[in-house]
């Protein structure tokens, strides 16, 4: 559960975000959609706690991750935009590490480690280095990494950005079964056409504000628009006209 | 300690970063260094009195000469044989230096004209060459000394033939040389602990954020100056397992280098290589806790290896500054690092260690200076500008 209230950063003369807000219920999919340098990634940051806001709110189940960013931790996964991994250690030390970072050690880590390696489908190159995996390998890790501590809550910014179609089918089916786990999963992207397969509820973005949100249905229902792209183009031109 | 416990394996895992921290500083520079120090010392040792062998081919018809170059300290050995065969011996053994005797030197020495002797050596080899000088000289001292003799008996005082007499003195021993050479030691320690730990300090900082994997990591449940704690220490033990084996080696080579010829007690034995390494310890901290400051200033991994390369001079400079002022210890500058260091360190290897209160002080200071700069680096990581 994350709800988001009147966010606002700015970075020098920019406002990067100004005045965001929504809820991401538990069980559901929320799409945080939006052209790129939206605001997308800033709200994401501020809720997974790397960077402060300077204007409005932000909890995850209740705990506010301004004033207590550690705990709040605890309850998120994160999978960041640019999810590097460490190179010279292998899948399994890269997962096993963030770990025990998050308190887990010795049989349940190494057990936790296992099911997710299975999970993910990455059993192959769990003992290899990092070093030479391909793009898709290395998004599951960092996804591995970002649940080993059986988070209620994920946020994955634009998760999806340079796999192919097989690890994107593979990523959504994880996602799917994740909701179906009653977890609260938030993502970002500029892909009108993962978002319309995946959300139960998207949040439209744009120049750092909220333009539009609620379910599919309520979107083309609020633009009158015939598909979601329509109403995307619609709500983005909307704000623009607005300026 | 999660944090740096990985950061340790991780550095271990790279061949090339371990290749460059702790085989080629640790051992290379000190092997170098020992090297250039022994053929210092070297060449001006057989200057000295190294026994000189020389082969005396056909003796029999000058046992004088024989006995006068026993008499300067060579090793004389007699044994016959022809111009041919002496050219063999020569090739066959390295270094050897022959005196040839012709059949008519006896005649002629009696007679009091010019005897020819012939040395045999082999040019290229400058042991055989030093040798070969050793001999002349022996040879020509002989007929010096016959020569003024044959004078004497022929009424004329031998002191016509110097018509000048020249007499060197040369100010730059050998030994104050060498103890230039072992006050570099001191500063190659130094510099050798800042190496081991620069790679991991520069992957930990710039190089995880270059990465992308810094990110992930400031959404761990952990306060963000524990995680650059864990940085700062694993680089910290790898400076100081560098110092452990640059410190080793330095007391393995020093074995083989002949320093008491000079009468210098350049005592680098177990217990001191043991000594040396605690006084470097803080040294370490203060250059893990530089090290990671200024590497988490920069944006990438490039810019932070030129950054550093500079830093790494920093610690050359109040050495170089003292020894060109020569300065004595003093209090004060045990509150400077790397130059305290650098004293003491003096002091241990000329067995003439400073007063316990002046190494504490250092060790104090140093320490002092290397938590502070720890702490620095955390204030650094609760910015959110880290994130670049």
């Amino acid at each position: 559960m994350i709800r988001v209230e009147g966010l606002g950063r700015s970075f020098g003369a920019i406002r990067a975000i100004d005045g965001v807000g929504f809820e991401a219920r538990n069980g559901r999919i929320t799409g945080l959609l939006g052209p790129n340098g939206a605001g997308k990634s800033t709200t994401l940051r501020v809720l997974y706690t790397v960077l402060r806001p300077d204007a409005g709110s932000a909890s995850v189940d209740g705990i506010d991750v301004i004033r207590d960013p550690l705990a709040a931790r605890r309850t998120i996964g994160v999978l960041p935009h640019s999810a590097g991994i460490y190179p010279q250690l292998t899948a399994r030390e890269n997962i096993a590490y963030f770990g025990a970072l998050h308190g887990l050690s010795g049989e349940p880590l190494a057990r936790r480690v296992d099911e997710l390696i299975s999970e993910l489908d990455i059993t192959d190159c769990a003992t290899r280095r990092a070093k030479g995996f391909s793009q898709g390998q290395r998004i599951k890790v960092a996804l591995a990494r970002a649940l080993v501590h059986r988070p209620q809550n994920l946020l994955l910014d634009e998760p999806s950005n340079g796999l192919d179609v097989m690890a994107t089918r593979a990523l959504r089916a994880l996602i799917l079964a994740l909701k179906a786990a009653g977890h609260c999963v938030l993502f970002s992207s500029h892909v009108m056409q993962e978002v319309a397969a995946l959300c139960d509820d998207i949040v439209i973005i744009d120049h750092g504000r909220v333009v539009a949100s609620g379910t599919p249905g309520q979107l083309l229902a609020q633009f009158g628009a015939p598909t979601l792209e329509d109403a995307f183009v619609a709500a983005i031109g909307d704000a623009r006209g607005l300026e | 300690m999660i944090v740096m416990l990985k950061e340790l394996r991780e550095s271990l895992r790279d061949r090339r970063t371990l290749l460059t921290s702790l085989v080629l500083g640790p051992v290379f520079a000190p092997l170098f260094f020992i090297l250039i120090l022994k053929l210092t010392l070297a060449r001006s040792v057989t200057a000295q009195d190294e026994a000189t062998p020389v082969t005396v081919a056909n003796a029999a018809s000058a046992p004088n000469l024989v006995q006068q170059l026993r008499e300067n300290g060579l090793t004389v050995t007699l044994r016959d044989g022809t111009e041919q065969q002496i050219r063999a011996w020569i090739a066959d053994t390295d270094g050897l230096v022959v005196l040839r005797i012709p059949g008519n030197f006896g005649e002629r020495f009696a007679a009091g004209q010019p005897a020819p002797v012939v040395i045999y050596a082999d040019g290229s080899d400058s042991r055989a060459e030093r040798r070969s000088d050793r001999v002349y000289q022996a040879i020509a001292g002989y007929s010096r000394l016959i020569g003024s003799l044959r004078l004497q008996a022929r009424g004329v005082s031998p002191t016509i033939m110097h018509a000048v007499v020249v007499d060197n003195v040369d100010v730059s021993t050998p030994s104050a040389r060498a103890t230039l050479l072992l006050g570099m030691l001191s500063y190659v320690i130094l510099l050798v602990t800042l190496l081991g730990g620069i790679y991991l300090a520069i992957d930990a900082t710039a190089g995880e954020r270059e990465r992308g994997s810094l990110e992930a990591l400031l959404t761990v449940p952990a306060a963000r100056e524990q995680l650059i704690y864990g940085k700062v220490a694993a680089a910290a033990i790898m400076m100081i397992l560098a110092l452990a084996l640059v410190t080793t080696s330095i007391a393995a080579a020093l074995r083989y280098v002949p320093l008491e010829t000079f009468g210098m007690t350049a005592n680098f034995g177990p217990g001191v290589a043991l000594r040396v390494f605690l006084v470097t310890l803080p040294f370490a901290m203060i250059g893990a806790g530089l090290l990671t400051v200024v590497a988490s200033f920069t944006r990438s991994y490039k810019e932070a290896q030129s950054w550093l390369g500079v830093v790494m001079l920093v610690p050359t400079v109040p050495i170089a500054i003292a020894s060109v002022l020569s300065v004595q210890p003093t209090a004060m500058l045990m509150l400077v690092p790397s130059l305290s260091q650098h004293l003491v360190i003096q002091g241990l290897m000329r067995g003439e260690p400073l007063a316990a209160a002046w190494v504490l002080l250092s060790i104090a200071s140093s320490l002092l200076l290397g938590l502070l700069l720890g702490w620095l680096a955390g204030r650094l990581y609760r910015r959110e500008a880290i994130l670049g």
